[in-house]
């Protein structure tokens, strides 16, 4: 295969309608006769509803409909768990508007239907709803006496427990020379995507179809359920995705809208479209990240790790929504990262509480796996009085161990098993590029005023089969032109342009000629969809393996017209060639009309085109560090970046400008949500941050700039493209490495980071906690 | 009280006259009313930027404004930028240092840059960072963005003759 | 989000403007620059029955020095406009070095001084500099104009002494005294924000370098701007330097009585007050005493 494409810095096609303004998002369709809906939530944390009157709302001007769970009727199905569906979890779904009970703030109550957004808006004002308050329970340690039941009926807040059992812990801790144990927190945050959730559903009664505008990230099982819910037969449902204003985690799950929408279109046979506001974004889309930790080391006096022992708590928040258990289970999963250590035991804890749910944001469970591991790394060296890392080092898992299993850490998976690695070369090329040796000097003094530390992390991502296949189809049509449908959607990626990278190189076509399709449930029958940075790994590799079935049925065409043994022919920049010749035998032009025509005499597939589907059920690890030279004013608790490098070995980089993108970017969102972002709630269980004023988002001017160092150093053998993922490793490492570089700074003052955020106040706190 | 207003005003030097409520925002009037759904919101409280255009040839939030506010003005929106086929510096720049990934915030920086680069036309690295400081990306990082508006610049983004330069 | 029905006005002239007001009394609400109006109107936390828009009261745009070094600046005028005055650099360094902190460009061309003013966030620059620069605000209404000195105009959250049929049209800011001593500084979570906590430092000195008269203004510790009067007697008659500046931070950290929010906590701004007290007077004296021009 003639490589021209894969590898290369090529600037991105969908750029073009992105800068003139001719994107399509979801709140760009209007369509005739189209309603606007919008959504009454609750207002308070935790309370009884006595009454829902809608009453004088729909007798306003304007409104069309409003409605309540009582409307829906027997259809009223709760939102369903799609993974980590840990025994238990089941009791805790959300229902799809709330009727006698509201427990959190931002909870959906009733619909309303209206000629304008506006207009909708008017008569949620005009809703009268009565609660009577309850006492609200938010955090997991008093949510886990059960004096306040969020959910009665299950009689507890321990909505699940799941327990990873590998090796001998006990045994290990026992013969120890050194354990150590520590609580840690991590912050309650989300991913808010530029562009809010927003559906337009478009029900047409005379076909029986439903055409759903901005659905992302799982078109197929979302549209499976939905067909459920409505009794619609699946394929009359078409959902499309259009242009799409980010993802990270958050966006293209089943949230109740994603129901009462289509349902709202369905009854009143006309458009409807919601768009989520930003305050609703915040207070009702999934949060993230608010996990807690108890974690217990075992070492040698030399450094060797032994053991791990740990307990995690997932503050679930009110209802266990589509990720199940996934937060605080991937916490779990990864928490050993990329070092020997045979005896590690967890146990998950999943608490429910009066807050929104918890679903997953960029890098879930792993961003918080790689804080607690490698924060206490570097206390371990402290007390053993070894250099952090010399201490990292000495664990890493070895070329020759790989692949190395750790063991089955993931409920009902396969063992988790890294599949190809060079740890220590990562290490060695990061500290290189960072200059490691020559900052160390700055580590923990005071210069200016500013106390300055160096941290640096250690991470490992893993991605790929978490759902089974991703399918491909791959069409040759007159021109010549190219087509390719992939099941998967695209959040902002670039994979119209990656896809066409893939099929170029593997199919033997000027990608010019090359046009992608996606995020529409009717291009490729079966998929799942673009999280957790499977979308190269697995539809990537649809694509490769399509391009060249379709590359196959080219050659054998065209070795009947040549009157070749198709093995002596090949495909390349778009003609057929006679092997080791320079001579196009054949141009695609001639094959296509040859196809179209000769099938007038000869019975035949008209179609050229292949399918194909890349299944695989085991998960690639892409690994990397960290590295962070930071400056602490100790008077204002601000914390200044100085320097900041992602390495990370992605096995195979298609376009390093798209990798080097995905690094910057998250690395950059990740240093927002250690340092700026946190959901805080109120008194009364009030989501205080409902707004970007409260909810301060990083912007240009708060962080550094990044540096991005892209290893292609162990493609993974479980792929034919040898891909690991790259979207993100850049966010991973960003809390573990900013609270050590935090802690080296301040260690002059013993103190040291065990919770996140570290925003000026925390910061501030734990400086006046000196001993 | 359905009372509406006239609102006369050009966007991209075409004019148009509306009817609207008062409470119409800007932003709402030009994506509604207008068509011209370039123009993106995502906050519509002031803090993000994506709503950004040019009102009088200034860098405006424009969910913060009122459609009726707006009447007489001349308005400059991110579909004016390009002339036919061919890109504005500063969209090609963006492009080329791919600065930009989901592109919903594109159209707020693209006006803010205008706007700045007709103040500074040759920037520093750190006025360039600053200018962009009221505008949220949530995927490039600012860093191509940054550079993207340092590449317009060398490459005299403010001397061509465009149609945002009311005012 | 969307705001709620209102009736527009938009008067072309003062008085028609005052008429407004005087007519829908508390239901009336005035819209300057918008830029704090706006989002709690689109969040619906503010539902005006009547929007006085006056916007188109060119009248009020104006920038204006007087003959002893005074500046009289119409309630309209731009932030922006303010940032990019030379007349303001030369006359009143404080001033120019305050509107960079306001939010962004964008939203500085559109917010007006007096918009910032009457609006009186507690934690906004503008309202804790009028009480360091001694203002004068001029109101007026239907029935006449009345003077506010800057010290009885800011009376709690968000509240100021201008009556609902009153409009802000004017502010008064008196001679800048050649050889001030100046400073404002400010922590915010992010360039832009509002601040957790910010000082303003305003010093006269004597010739012989003895403080003769001071102003120390807080803004983001309470529900208004405050001056920390005690500080500013420890200054009075004395040498501005470092034992003294220890002595009024200390007096700040005793004076201060802030609340907890979501940014930071009460412990948070009072330290922060103290510290950025000191740091600011340092800033202060650090200055030559920059003239502005008569």
């Amino acid at each position: 295969m003639a490589q021209t494409y894969i590898g290369a810095p090529i600037k991105r096609r969908e750029d073009i309608r992105f800068v003139t303004g001719r994107g399509t998002y979801t709140d760009d369709i209007k369509l005739p006769r189209m309603l606007h809906a919008a959504i009454l939530r609750s207002p308070r944390a935790h309370a009884r509803i006595r009454s829902i009157d809608t009453a004088k709302a729909e007798a306003l001007p304007g409104v069309v409909w409003v409605f309540t769970l009582r409307d829906i009727g027997e259809a009223a199905v709760p939102v369903p768990m799609r993974m980590y569906k840990i025994a238990g979890l089941e009791r805790y779904l959300q229902p799809l508007l709330a009727q006698n009970k509201v427990r959190y703030m931002g909870e959906p109550i009733a619909v309303a239907i209206a000629e304008s957004r506006y207009l909708a808006e008017d008569a949620l004002d005009a809703v009268e709803v009565q609660y009577e308050d309850l006492p609200e329970v938010l955090e997991v340690a008093a949510a886990l006496r059960d004096d306040v039941l969020v959910h009665e009926e299950a009689g507890t807040n321990l909505a699940a427990v799941h327990e990873i059992k590998i090796g001998d812990a006990a045994g290990a801790f026992a013969q120890a020379d050194y354990t150590r144990r520590e609580m840690f927190r991590v912050h309650r945050h989300t991913g808010n995507p530029m562009e809010t959730r927003g559906l337009v559903a478009d029900f047409d009664p005379g076909k029986r179809e439903l055409t759903v505008y901005g659905m992302t990230k799982l078109l197929h099982y979302n549209r499976q359920v939905i067909a459920a819910f409505l009794k619609l037969p699946e394929h009359n449902l078409h959902f499309i995705e259009n242009d799409i204003g980010g993802g990270f985690g958050i966006r293209g799950e089943l949230y109740p809208e994603d129901f009462l929408i289509p349902f709202a279109s369905v009854r009143l046979g006309r458009p409807v479209k919601w768009i989520e506001d930003r305050r609703e974004h915040l207070m009702a889309a999934n949060h993230s990240r608010e996990v807690s930790c108890e974690i217990e080391i075992a070492a040698r006096r030399d450094g060797t790790l032994l053991a791990l022992r740990a307990k995690i708590y997932g503050n679930m928040g009110a209802y266990i929504r589509t990720h199940g258990g996934l937060v605080p289970c991937s916490t779990a999963a990864l928490l050993p990262g990329p070092y020997r250590i045979r005896h590690y035991e967890c146990k998950i804890h999943c608490v429910v509480t009066n807050k929104t749910g918890m679903g997953t944001y960029r890098a879930p469970g792993r961003y918080e796996s790689c804080f607690f591991r490698e924060r206490l790394l570097d206390m371990v060296a402290a007390d053993l009085n070894l250099d952090p890392v010399e201490l990292r080092r000495k664990n890493l898992i070895q070329p020759e161990e790989i692949p190395y299993e750790i063991g089955i850490t993931r409920p009902g998976a396969n063992p988790t098993v890294l599949d190809s690695a060079n740890f220590p070369s990562a290490l060695d090329r990061g500290l290189r590029e960072f200059g490691y040796e020559e900052l160390k000097t700055f580590q923990g003094r005071l210069m200016n005023g500013r106390y300055h530390g160096i941290g640096v992390a250690y991470f490992v991502k893993n991605t790929g089969g978490l759902e089974p296949y991703e399918g491909a189809r791959v069409a040759l049509g007159d021109g010549p032109t190219v087509a390719v449908y992939l099941s998967i959607n695209v959040l902002g990626q670039g994979h119209e342009t990656a896809m066409a990278q893939i099929c170029g190189d593997s199919l033997g076509v000027p990608m010019e000629w090359i046009s992608v399709f996606h995020g529409n449930t009717d291009l490729v029958p079966f998929g799942w969809g673009t999280f957790a940075s499977r979308g190269t790994v697995m539809c990537g590799n649809a694509v490769h393996l399509a391009a060249l079935q379709l590359k196959q049925k080219l050659l054998t065409i065209a070795g009947e017209r040549l009157s070749r043994d198709p093995a002596e022919l090949e495909l390349r920049e778009g003609a057929v060639y006679q092997k080791d010749s320079q001579t196009p035998a054949l141009d695609l032009k001639d094959l296509v009309s040859h196809a179209r025509e000769s099938i007038r005499q000869t019975p035949g597939q008209p179609a050229l085109e292949e399918t194909a589907y890349f299944t695989s059920n085991q998960l690639t690890h892409s690994y990397g560090v960290h590295l962070a030279h930071v400056a602490v004013e100790p008077e204002t608790g601000r914390v200044e970046i100085l320097k900041y490098l992602v390495v990370e070995d992605v096995g195979r980089c298609i376009n390093p400008l798209l990798v080097h993108g995905q690094a910057v970017g998250a690395a950059v969102q990740g240093i927002g949500g250690t340092l700026l972002e946190e959901l805080v709630y109120g008194e009364n269980g009030q989501l205080l941050t409902t707004t970007f004023r409260d909810y301060p988002l990083p912007s240009s001017t708060d962080v550094p700039p990044i540096e991005s160092l892209v290893l292609e150093e162990a493609p993974s053998p479980l792929n034919p493209l040898g891909v690991k993922g790259a979207g993100e490793g850049g966010i991973v490492g960003t809390g573990a490495v900013l609270a050590n570089a935090v802690s080296h700074a301040l260690s002059s003052l013993g103190v040291e980071v065990k919770e996140l955020p570290l925003s000026l106040d925390r910061v501030r706190a734990l400086i006046r906690s000196r001993p | 009280m359905s009372v509406k207003h006239t609102v006369r005003l050009t966007v991209n030097q075409k004019p148009y006259e509306k009817l609207v409520e008062a409470r119409t925002t800007l932003a709402d009037f030009l994506r509604n009313e207008l068509e011209l759904t370039g123009t993106h919101l995502g906050c519509e409280h002031g803090v993000c930027g994506a709503c950004t255009v040019l009102l009088n040839g200034d860098a405006v939030r424009s969910c913060l404004l009122l459609a009726v506010q707006a009447n007489g003005a001349e308005i400059s929106t991110v579909e004016g930028l390009a002339q036919g086929e061919e890109l504005h510096p500063l969209q090609k720049a963006f492009q080329d240092q791919h600065a930009l990934q989901c592109g919903f915030c594109t159209p707020g920086f693209l006006m803010t840059a205008v706007a700045f680069l007709k103040s500074t036309p040759k920037p520093t690295d750190a006025e360039a960072r600053e200018a962009i400081s009221g505008n949220i990306c949530r995927c490039t990082g600012y860093q191509p963005i940054v550079q993207a508006i340092l590449q317009a610049a060398r490459e005299g983004a403010v001397e061509q003759k465009r149609n945002f330069s009311a005012g | 989000m969307k705001p709620a029905p209102f009736e527009y006005f938009s008067p072309d002239e003062i008085d028609d403007a005052l008429e407004l007001l005087s007519r829908h009394g508390e239901d009336g609400k005035i819209l300057a620059g918008g830029q704090s109006l706006m989002p709690l109107m689109n969040l619906r936390l503010a539902r005006p029955r009547v929007i006085v828009d006056i916007n188109r009261l060119a009248a009020l745009d104006y920038i204006s020095p007087g003959a002893g070094g005074e500046l009289t600046i119409g309630a309209l005028t731009r932030q922006r406009s303010l940032e990019q005055s030379t007349v303001v650099k030369d006359r009143n360094p404080l001033l120019a070095a305050t509107m960079p902190l306001i939010g962004h460009f964008q939203i500085r061309n559109r917010g007006t001084i007096g918009g910032s003013l009457a609006h009186a966030d507690p934690a906004a620059e503008l309202p804790a500099v009028s009480l360091a620069l001694d203002v004068e605000f001029v109101v007026k209404s239907a029935v006449g104009e009345r003077r506010i000195p800057a010290r009885e105009f800011f009376l709690g959250y968000m509240t100021t002494a201008i009556e609902p049929t009153e409009l802000l049209t004017e502010i008064r800011v008196p001679g800048w005294r050649p050889g001030s001593r100046w400073a404002i500084e400010e922590v915010a979570r992010r360039r832009g924000d509002f601040a957790i906590v910010g000082v303003v430092v305003l010093l006269q000195l004597s010739g012989a370098g003895l403080c003769e008269k001071a102003r120390l203004a807080l803004f983001g510790v309470g529900d208004h701007p405050v001056r920390i009067s005690r500080g500013e007697e420890i200054l009075i008659g004395n040498r501005p330097e470092s034992n003294i500046f220890k002595e009024v931070a200390k007096a700040v950290a005793e004076e201060l009585d802030p609340t907890s929010d979501v940014h930071a906590s009460q412990e948070y701004r009072k330290e922060v007050g103290a510290f950025l007290t000191r740091k600011a007077l340092q800033t202060a004296m650090a200055r030559t005493g920059e003239a502005a021009s008569q």
